[in-house]
């Protein structure tokens, strides 16, 4: 049993990190109807910023944290302004979309093995090995706090799309573009809020990843993971998000722990394969309907 | 450089100009983009290379085993998620091609993660090119029949063609299936050139090169996706001190084209005769007018 309730934790801290990773994913899906898919390589370049931050530039662990953060926002950013805003412009199919994240995704990566290399780094220890335990159970410092950390964030993300106003503008957008933009909704900084929203969740999660494993080139394929939890979830939907990504991390963590860890990732992708032929839309989504 | 070392490039070349021109009629013409051309692939290679080194099999018939196999898998996965809204499609492909590839890590028949070597080497450079003629007559053949034209309509307008009364799904069922089997067919030469396989061959990273070859050629035109193919596999070995920057640098080029030229290198144009003296005569024309309109100026 108590191994059991072990399981339950692990999986929560891991899932709580890819609801930071998913929620980016569904934010710019619910409001421009495409799959980021360079924001994985947001969260590894925020991975990596954290890294150096906090080895090169021996900085205080809060400051290389936020620091990290608002750099992965800044990037997505300029991913967003370089590689969709003129598409956008041009209001081209989605299949351009996906092309544009794809190239976006391919170089992120290879600048990374370019420059950096493709070697392993490890984050310098921060917090003691030694273990919180109540009981029978014992807590680690670091699924602590990347569960705290992953939880205030997600709050402070939900209270701002559900209780002010930009959020209010935000729901509306994602619900329908072209009649909030009728309305007065200035389109174009709704895009650009998301897309800094998704990355700066986006460089907290990296952070926490590389903290717990370690940072590589190669990261965002681990974060096709938290892509997975999105549409586990329901994409577009941020409770879905939420709730597809925990879920996820508890699978994942008792195939390792039950099965192999061998079968980990091929469990997620049969996952995937699975929801979407039984409920494309995800736990929480709504059905769209392709509009012409 | 020696014969030899052109040869293979040669060979190499014609593979990938196999599984694009495959990939060219699923995203080129019919509009729908896939994540697990590789995962096909690599369908195809374990099932040729079972055939001739376990059943004894000749070599083209293990090769159509091979891609028919692939075709299978791809109308299985095309069956449940063809009809839903395109992005599902896209995110099935990678989910099924990373399926794939994790799941031969873990068949020791095949030699699991590890590799399977000792496939004997029956891809030669005569076989490649008559392959190749054959594959890209079937596709202009099939482009330029009623089937290209419903395809092409599809991916213009899906709704419009669904009311003129085009079977969507089914032709997009048609499309993947045939480009599967062109990747499982690459697939198996690709395992009797080398001789050797290894799960870790046919990553995503595979697949998304696949796609880069047919942008860089260009969306909706066969003789652009070979030539993106040809050039895209020949250039790396002549700038091999610039491997390390290659993938950076088609990064790049990918959001380039799809910013300034999505239609890619050819645009939707084919090589043919007719086009290039057409193109040529375009030019004599166009020298002809300027010298006439400097005249009138002087």
């Amino acid at each position: 049993m108590s191994a059991f309730m072990q399981q339950i934790i692990n999986g929560l801290s891991i899932g709580s990190v890819y609801a930071l990773m998913a929620v980016g994913y569904s934010l710019v899906y619910s409001i421009m109807n495409f799959s980021n898919f360079a924001h994985g390589g947001v969260i590894m370049l925020g991975s990596y910023f954290g890294f150096f931050l906090l080895t090169l530039y021996k900085l205080p662990f809060a400051a290389a944290f936020v620091l990290a953060a608002l750099g992965a926002g800044a990037l997505a950013l300029i991913i967003e302004r370089i590689a969709y805003r003129p598409l956008r412009k041009r209001n081209a199919p989605f299949l351009y979309f996906i092309i544009s994240a794809m190239g976006a995704s391919i170089f992120l990566e290879n600048i990374v093995i370019a420059t950096i290399g493709p070697t392993f780094k490890t984050y310098p220890r921060i917090l003691s090995p030694q273990p919180y335990s109540f009981g029978t159970l014992s807590i680690g410092r670091l699924d602590m706090m990347m569960f705290i950390i992953s939880g205030v964030s997600l709050a402070l993300l939900v209270y701002i799309i559900e209780r002010t106003k930009i959020g209010m503008a935000i729901r509306a957008t994602a619900y329908n573009m072209r009649a909030s933009a009728l309305m007065g909704v200035n389109t174009d900084r709704i895009i650009f809020i998301v897309f800094g929203l998704g990355g700066l969740l986006g460089g907290i999660a990296g952070v926490l990843f590389g903290m717990k494993y370690t940072v590589y080139p190669q990261i965002g394929f681990i974060t096709i993971k938290s892509f997975i939890a999105a549409v586990f979830g329901g994409l577009g939907s941020l409770q879905g998000a939420v709730v597809g990504s925990v879920l996820l991390g508890i699978i994942e963590t008792f195939t390792s722990g039950y099965l192999s860890s061998q079968y980990r990732d091929l469990i997620a992708f049969a996952l995937l394969i699975f929801i979407l032929i039984v409920r494309p839309m995800g736990l929480m989504g709504k059905m769209t309907e392709d509009k012409a | 450089m020696d014969w030899f070392y052109i040869q293979g490039i040669l060979i190499l070349s014609g593979i990938y100009l196999l599984a694009v021109l495959g990939l060219s009629l699923l995203t080129g013409f019919t509009g729908l983009f896939s994540f697990g051309h590789a995962g096909f692939m690599a369908v195809g290679a374990y099932i040729t290379a079972m055939m001739t080194v376990n059943f004894k099999m000749p070599f083209i018939l293990a090769l159509l085993v091979g891609g028919v196999a692939a075709a299978l898998i791809s109308l299985l996965i095309g069956r449940l998620t063809l009809n839903l809204k395109g992005d599902y499609f896209c995110i099935a492909t990678l989910g099924l091609g990373e399926a794939i590839r994790l799941i031969l890590d873990n068949v020791q028949y095949f030699g699991g993660a590890r590799g399977w070597p000792g496939i004997p080497l029956k891809t030669t450079l005569g076989n490649v090119i008559v392959i190749n003629i054959i594959a890209i007559i079937v596709m202009a053949n099939l482009i330029r029949s009623r089937h290209g034209r419903n395809f092409i309509a599809i991916r213009e307008e899906e709704m419009a063609s669904q009311i003129i009364g085009i079977n969507v799904f089914r032709y997009r069922m048609i499309s993947l299936a045939v480009s599967a089997m062109y990747a499982g067919v690459a697939g198996g030469m690709l395992a009797h050139y080398l001789g050797f396989l290894q799960p870790k061959m046919f990553q995503m990273a595979k697949s998304t090169e696949l796609t880069i070859m047919v942008i860089f050629g260009g969306l909706g035109s066969i003789s652009g996706s070979a030539l993106g193919a040809i050039v895209l596999t020949a250039l790396p070995e002549l700038l091999r001190s610039f491997a390390k920057w290659r993938l950076v640098v088609y990064g790049l080029a990918v959001i380039f084209i799809m910013i300034t030229r999505p239609q890619g290198l050819m645009g939707g144009y084919e090589l043919t005769f007719k086009n290039i003296k057409n193109f040529f005569s375009r030019i004599g024309l166009k020298a002809n007018e300027k010298t006439s309109i400097g005249g009138d100026q002087s």
